[in-house]
């Protein structure tokens, strides 16, 4: 009950589809999704494996709830070994695609090996086929969901595909479902790629039980309540969405900007949540045209815009005309404050460029902002960028990158290595913000230090969805800490990491913890699914989760040595704002959070804590 | 007093949580393609517009049933498929001018809105308010208000 029991195994080497019963003693110590997949790439997958090959495999898992009418039950994970990182990836995303996935029948796609040909995979409830991609490989995520939806005739289908960063190795590839909905971060799009799938088209009309039907419902009424009545989740997410942070992080002197290289940004206000709903003095519109939400989702965060069509970057371009998925508080970051550029309409356009051709914006601009760094320094020269002027402020850099990257041409090449393997290229690895290969997104650790340990000890990188301290240090969620001091961090990061791999697994959005805690999280886990779900039993999974994955990362070739942060960070002081003169005090921190995981001194789980936690 | 859903599609926001309400109600799970409340996406236009059967007095999916499988249930207006009676010919889909009314391939019977008994589950469900129960003689008050107040009571007490 709630979960389908049932996964599909797609070998693409063979060209099979074979239907499996789910390992329901896994499902019972990983819940699903970000656990359950991870479990089960643990179990199937050598951790030292190169990424882009045939021997990687590729997870699609939907959770428990994901699917039921409890708020925000749209989630699914991919889980694989990241291109990027080379690390532990698990991209979240929500839309409508891992909904309807489970409708199907379906709790889990493995996809291992690599088709000879490009294919995509077709799911009609319990029937799986994979067919030849000719028509769409080559095409970008909307015009593949587009000649999709044609071929199949099915208005309903659901698809998640990757676009042409994913087939040409762009190393921070995303897969995108319904349009503008991804499972972004650390290069899950590029293992895709790698093995010649462009799509999964879903269509599923079975429907999902719960155990406990009139609990359930009872349960979730009274959850979706608490959503309605809180400020940020029942307020704040609606009107702004993420976006409501953007003057927020700004006034506290935590928005990296210009590669970090300040804390604070002026344009910051141009480009903020609340900019999006006034009207431009150009065509008297607003960029934002509606909020929408993910599949039974009760906040509806999501942001629909639209551009200015006399703006330069859609001038006689009416394929960009229509409304499209807007400007998230992180891409806004990466791609505006990371950058220094604080036209709205051009990082609207950016973002729908990301959308369209499936590629990370918050690697993207972060990788962009690097080079903009190292073309200001004169290492990188008009001669790398083909003339294009890289200056920190500039729209036209923005969105011709953006472009670039998207058709895999010219300077976009070099970008799409990343921040990591650019830096390196110029000589200059202390220039990229980012930890285990991946850029931190737009929360600067000078300015709210846990943070910079959630960086640090993230396992797929650096993130801020691993644990959202940001809610504690600035939002005053459960409780108000300090985000100048370093002490009772460590603590802080454990309980948000452990909490959230568990929230992670369920198939509901972490946005609900804004107004959720576990205690509402487990009474409809235990209502929707066989077994007795207690608070002990659900913050142990996701303690657990967590140690499998830093066990992944330590079998891969991982050490101590790589939980820390850019030196930026730790030598060079915050130059304004509440945190002017501070640097991060990561090792006043990470010490401390060892201890209390129960690791050693070299971050290794000790023997006890590995049979505490059954993984032994 | 007899009561209508009235649909507010500027307020939706794509949840579906409506389809969900729908589906566990009528069948049970949670289900989307069985809801008898669809919502549609236009999604250049960035809108979403929940639709579903308006219950008209003299039924065209009622009048074309051969079977008189479809009935008036008078304390709800809705119109009613009795399963015992519908042989699954179609007709009905056929008749409807707004596609309302729809093939169940699952039971061989046809599936519409029927007001959950007076209680619809759909608009409970909703978080927005994009779907109501109300009067069914008032539905039209809330653009009636909308332009009322922007009626100039001053400029015209000028004039
Ligand atoms: S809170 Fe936002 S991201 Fe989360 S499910 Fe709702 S709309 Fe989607
Ligand atoms: S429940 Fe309400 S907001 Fe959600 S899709 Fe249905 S009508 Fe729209």
């Amino acid at each position: 009950m709630s979960w389908q029991k049932k996964i599909l195994r797609v070998n693409l080497t063979e060209g099979t589809c074979t239907p499996e019963p789910l390992n329901m003693e896994w499902a019972a110590d990983y819940l699903g999704q970000r656990g359950l997949g991870t479990k089960y790439l643990v179990e199937e997958v050598d951790p030292k494996v190169d990424p882009v090959s045939p021997d990687n495999k590729l997870i699609f898992a939907t959770g428990p709830l994901t699917g039921t009418a409890a708020s925000t039950g749209a989630r699914y994970s991919v889980v694989t070994k990241g291109a990027l990182t080379g690390a532990i990836a698990c991209s979240n995303s929500g839309g409508y695609f891992g909904a309807e996935l489970k409708f199907a029948g379906w709790d889990m796609i493995i996809f291992e090996g690599k088709a000879p040909k490009p294919v995509y995979l077709y799911i009609n409830d319990d029937q799986a086929e994979l067919i030849p991609a000719d028509e769409i490989w080559g095409k970008s995520v909307w015009e593949t969901d587009k000649i999709l939806h044609d071929r199949h005739q099915d208005p309903q289908l659901k698809i998640s595909a990757i676009g042409r960063s994913g087939e040409e190795g762009v190393m921070y590839a995303c897969i995108v479902n319904d349009l503008h909905r991804a499972a972004g971060r650390s290069g899950v799009g590029t293992v895709m790629g790698s093995k010649n799938l462009k799509a999964v088209a879903v269509r599923g009309t079975i429907g999902v039980s719960v155990k406990d039907p009139q609990r359930f419902m009872q349960t979730v009424t009274e959850k979706k309540k608490i959503l309605a009545g809180n400020p940020v989740t029942g307020q704040g997410l609606p009107t702004y969405g993420t976006q409501v942070l953007m003057n927020v992080i700004n006034e506290v002197g935590a928005l990296p900007t210009r590669n970090s290289s300040a804390v604070q940004f002026d344009g910051a206000s141009k480009i903020s949540g609340e900019a999006m709903h006034e009207p431009r003095a150009s065509d008297g519109k607003t960029n934002l045209v509606t909020n929408q939400a993910c599949f039974g989702c009760t906040i509806a965060c999501g942001r629909i815009s639209r551009i200015d069509k006399e703006h330069y970057t859609v001038k006689n371009r009416p394929e960009y005309w229509g409304a499209s998925g807007g400007l998230e508080y992180e891409n806004a970051w990466s791609l505006g404050a990371d950058c220094g550029v604080d036209d709205l309409d051009a990082l609207t356009f950016a973002n729908y460029i990301c959308n369209e051709q499936g590629f990370d914006p918050i690697t993207f601009g972060a990788t962009l902002a690097a080079a903009m760094e190292l073309y200001e320094k004169g290492v990188i020269t008009d001669a790398d960028t083909g003339g294009v002027k890289l200056n920190f402020g500039s729209a036209e850099a923005l969105t011709t990158m953006a472009e670039q990257v998207g058709k895999n041409e010219g300077f976009g090449k070099i970008l799409g290595l990343g921040s990591k393997r650019l830096c390196e290229k110029y000589g200059h690895p202390e220039l990229s913000m980012s930890v285990k290969g991946q850029e931190f997104p737009a929360y600067d650790p000078r300015g709210i230090q846990g943070m910079g340990l959630t960086y640090a000890t993230s396992n797929r990188g650096a993130c801020h969805l691993r644990s959202y301290t940001v809610a504690s240090e600035i939002l005053g969620i459960p409780e108000k800490t300090d985000p100048l001091v370093t002490g009772g961090k460590a603590g802080l990061v454990k309980a948000f990491q452990d909490a959230t791999a568990a929230v992670d697994s369920s198939g509901l959005c972490l946005f609900t913890t804004f107004a959720w805690t576990l205690e509402d999280f487990y009474p409809q886990i235990d209502a929707a699914c066989e077994g007795e779900w207690t608070l002990e039993r659900l913050a142990q999974t996701g303690e657990r989760i967590w140690n499998l994955e830093r066990q992944f990362n330590l079998a891969a070739g991982f050490t101590a040595q790589d939980d820390t942060l850019p030196k930026r960070m730790l030598t060079e002081p915050a130059t304004s704002g509440p945190a002017k003169g501070k640097v991060n005090g990561l090792d006043q921190m990470l010490p401390e959070y060892y201890e209390l995981r129960g690791w050693s001194k070299e971050g290794v789980p000790t023997s006890d804590t590995l049979q505490n936690l059954g993984l032994s | 007093m007899q009561r209508s859903l009235y649909i507010s599609p500027d307020k939706c926001t794509g949840c579906l949580q409506c389809e969900m309400a729908c589906s566990f109600e009528h069948e049970g799970t949670f289900n989307p393609a069985k809801s008898r409340i669809k919502v549609f996406t236009f999604h250049s236009e960035g809108r979403f517009v929940p639709y579903t059967c308006t219950q008209c007095d003299e039924a065209w999916c009622k009048s074309a049933c051969p079977t008189e499988a479809i009935s008036l249930d008078a304390a709800t207006g809705a119109k009613m498929v009795n399963d015992a009676l519908c042989v699954g010919c179609k007709v009905c889909t056929i008749a409807c001018p707004f596609g309302t009314i729809n093939y169940n391939s699952v039971t061989g019977k046809v599936i519409k809105c029927d007001l959950c008994g007076g209680d619809p589950a759909c608009a409970k469900a909703c978080p927005t308010q994009a779907i109501t129960y109300i009067d069914a003689e008032g539905t039209g008050y809330d653009r009636m208000r909308a332009w009322a107040s922007r009626t100039d009571n001053q400029s015209a007490a000028r004039a």
